[in-house]
């Protein structure tokens, strides 16, 4: 009688071992990337009429980036005299209205402050091979960069310090950090070509500022594979939108840009395909009256209000967050041993650290809203500036008299970073570099300021001090789905979201004997 | 003394009364909300019910222009000057000393002097600055197709409609001491129900 359980009991033994056994011997996953990566990237059926892996110009074992384009030059032979007319190669972009030459090349902003004297570890986001300084020659053709928005592998990799030259050697990086990044397959990257995917774009776009999600608070690799509540366009298991389903491009000409922004677009949808002025902005698909007829009153708002005002709530929604502050003047504070210091914050970004400073980081961020008509005035190298006040690194346009102008959520980032006292203008500093004067290995303002300044062609005082600063970019990504979009009384109240934007009159905010309660 | 009662108030107008009673009321606490006085229904609530409640009182409006052109009944709100100082000093001061009201009604002039001019307003004045301040704000969107963009500005068609939001709760207010002036305080509320008025 004993014997069968004794079988039963046996065989189950044996199988539980077997299981445990197997499970061990299999490779364990890969470690997790900060993005939530539970689906691989599903690949858009390629239309394309040309499969690269079979043409005979790229079976070859490129040794460098410009031999690639070489390659493609072959049969496009227009392709890098559009992208050399592009904001992607030239980082130079002027304000059609105000004349004002902008653009990644001229600009001081708040984050790694400016290009200048750094330009080897800045062109990691350059499209372009070897711009390492002010000599770099933007009429050759081979230094274009078609891999970085075109390779569909996506291993493609450009490191600080190479000048925008991909990864030719497997190397360690950061330094000293133990990981090593590998050098890319030239050969396998160049027959993936295909249209940019968002790995491509967000190569760079995600990670500006030095870090994900730090620069822009609407773009983060969470927008590798978004939900429906992070970004309504790109729901993988939605429209699934790739970046540049709106930001149409022809010609290699991307639309849509912070530097010139389709503020106020009024009329009906656009046909898609059909000359466009801003296929970026929301109302060339969704018109400018784009609630349905029960939601009539909805639509009496876009006279002043941005779609981005109420359909993007918050911007950062995910753990990822977005950098809120850079403070430069803790930069060079060494830690107790006298090294280099670096810590984290609770959420496991970068809080100080002895090379660049303190930085304050915020998930969920309400906006801070201004009017903006979408034209934005920079702060160039060389303009003056008075240190007496916080000095706004870009003035968005526009006020509540100007047709062209409505109510925009924006992101502010604040800064404390130096400038020249006596010549009152923001310093150039390098910063990037092994060598004798870059400030993060020498860790001396004065050195790094020094050469900035050279490189700038402007006069150094030998005093500098540090200003507080303001950036203020308009949000646009991340929309949400209308559920989440603003209710009526988080603006309508007397506390509510636009309590201090002036120049319009609001139901509730605005009467005489509103109450001061929150809605 | 024995009472004699008259018919004053028809059907339908005791109908339209209660109605456009109920009405204001409610468009005033959902008014007053909109305009941020308070926080009732919350501000989003506020403003559909306030519109719904707009729509309602207009419809009933076009039914009781209509009953009182067919019936005639417009000619109880032609203003007259016709003892109204008896009745301004009726109720100033006779009142507080128990005298007999100035007025009698009949069916066919069953609105004292004092009645006539205040309705009269109402209907003129009140009711008219509401409907046109409130069809351009709910319209706003249509500003520019109209071509008044120009000449109007949310800002005062809101202050001018407040205006008349804060008159209609004046008359309100006068209305209601007013129908306990009858010879006992609720003899005109029951009127206004039954359609029945006792006269002395």
């Amino acid at each position: 009688m004993p014997a069968r359980p004794k079988i039963i009991l046996s065989v189950a033994a044996i199988t539980a071992m077997l299981t445990a056994l197997v499970a061990f011997a299999l490779p364990a996953k890969p470690e997790a990337a900060p993005a939530p990566q539970a689906v691989a990237t599903p690949k858009k059926q390629s239309d394309s009429t040309a499969d690269h892996s079979k043409f005979k110009e790229l079976q070859k074992n490129f040794k460098t980036g410009p031999e690639v384009t070489e390659a493609c030059l072959i049969c496009h032979t227009e392709a890098a005299k559009q992208v050399q007319h592009t904001k992607h190669w030239t980082w130079e972009s002027k304000d059609p209205k105000t004349g004002q030459v902008r653009g990644k090349k001229n600009i001081i902003n708040n984050y790694c402050t400016a290009v200048l004297s750094n330009e080897k570890d800045c062109m990691a986001c350059h499209a372009g091979y070897g711009w390492k300084d002010s000599s770099f020659d933007f009429s050759v053709q081979k230094n274009v960069d078609c891999l970085v928005c075109h390779d569909n592998t996506g291993t493609y990799r450009k490191l600080p310090g190479d000048a925008g030259h991909p990864v030719y050697k497997r190397r360690e990086f950061p330094p000293k950090s133990g990981k090593f990044v590998e050098a890319v397959d030239l050969k396998k990257a160049a027959q993936s070509i295909g249209m940019p995917s968002r790995t491509n774009c967000g190569a760079c776009h995600f990670f500006g500022g030095g870090a994900n999600g730090a620069k822009h608070g609407d773009m983060d690799s969470s927008l590798q594979h978004p939900g429906k509540y992070l970004d309504v366009h790109m729901n993988e298991k939605g429209l699934n939108f790739f970046c540049t389903e709106c930001h149409a491009t022809k010609s290699h000409e991307v639309s849509g840009s912070r530097y010139n922004t389709s503020a106020a677009m009024t009329g009906p949808a656009h046909i898609r395909g059909k000359a466009d002025a801003s296929p970026a902005a929301c109302q060339s698909c969704h018109g400018d009256k784009p609630h349905p007829q029960k939601d009539a009153l909805l639509n009496q708002h876009t006279d002043k209000l941005a779609c981005q005002t109420c359909h993007i709530p918050e911007f950062a929604r995910n753990d990822i967050g977005t950098e809120m502050s850079w403070d430069w003047s803790k930069a060079t504070i060494m830690g107790p041993d006298g090294k280099r210091m670096v810590r984290k914050d609770s959420a496991g970004r970068r809080a100080f650290d002895s090379q660049k400073g303190a930085w304050v980081w915020e998930s969920h961020v309400i906006p801070e809203y201004r009017w903006f008509n979408g034209t934005s005035t920079y702060k160039v190298i060389g303009d003056k500036i008075d240190p007496t006040r916080t000095v706004q690194l870009s003035v968005v346009g526009g006020g509540p008299n100007d047709p062209e102008s409505r109510i925009w959520p924006t992101k502010v980032h604040r800064g404390k970073q130096p400038y020249d006292v006596e010549n009152n203008y923001l310093t150039v500093q390098h910063t990037g570099g092994e060598d004798a004067t870059a400030l993060w290995h020498n860790y001396d303002w004065q050195k790094a300021i020094g050469t900035g300044m050279k490189a700038a062609n402007l006069p150094y005082s030998g005093k500098f001090a540090f200003v507080e600063t303001e950036l203020t970019w308009p949000i646009t990504h991340m929309v949400a789905p209308k559920e989440d979009a603003l209710s009526c009384a988080q603006c309508h109240n007397k506390n509510g979201r636009l309590k201090d934007i002036q120049g319009v009159y609001m139901p509730a905010r605005d009467g005489k004997h509103s109450s001061k309660k929150e809605g | 003394m024995a009472a004699e009662k008259i018919y004053v108030f028809k059907r339908f107008e005791r109908f339209w009364h209660w109605s456009q009673a109920l009405l204001i009321i409610c468009m005033l606490i959902t008014g007053f909300e909109v305009h941020g006085s308070y926080s009732l229904f919350g501000f989003e609530h506020a403003v559909s019910y306030h519109t719904v409640l707009a729509w309602s009182l207009v419809t009933l409006w076009v039914f009781a222009i209509f009953w009182h052109l067919t019936t005639g009944e417009w000619k109880q709100y032609i203003p007259t000057t016709d003892k109204v100082v008896a009745m301004m000093r009726f109720y100033s001061v006779g009142i507080f000393k128990g005298e007999p009201h100035p007025y009698r009604p009949t069916k066919l002039k069953k609105h004292n002097p004092l009645q006539r001019i205040a309705y009269l307003g109402v209907l003129l004045f009140i009711g008219p600055l509401l409907w046109l301040t409130g069809w351009f704000y709910l319209f706003y969107g249509d500003w520019a197709v109209w071509g008044v963009n120009g000449f109007l500005s949310l800002e005062w068609v809101a202050f001018f409609h407040t205006v008349g939001a804060f008159m209609m709760l004046t008359f309100l207010i006068a209305h209601l001491y007013l129908t306990t002036t009858g010879h006992t305080p609720t003899a005109h509320i029951k009127a206004m129900v039954t359609g029945w008025e006792e006269v002395d």
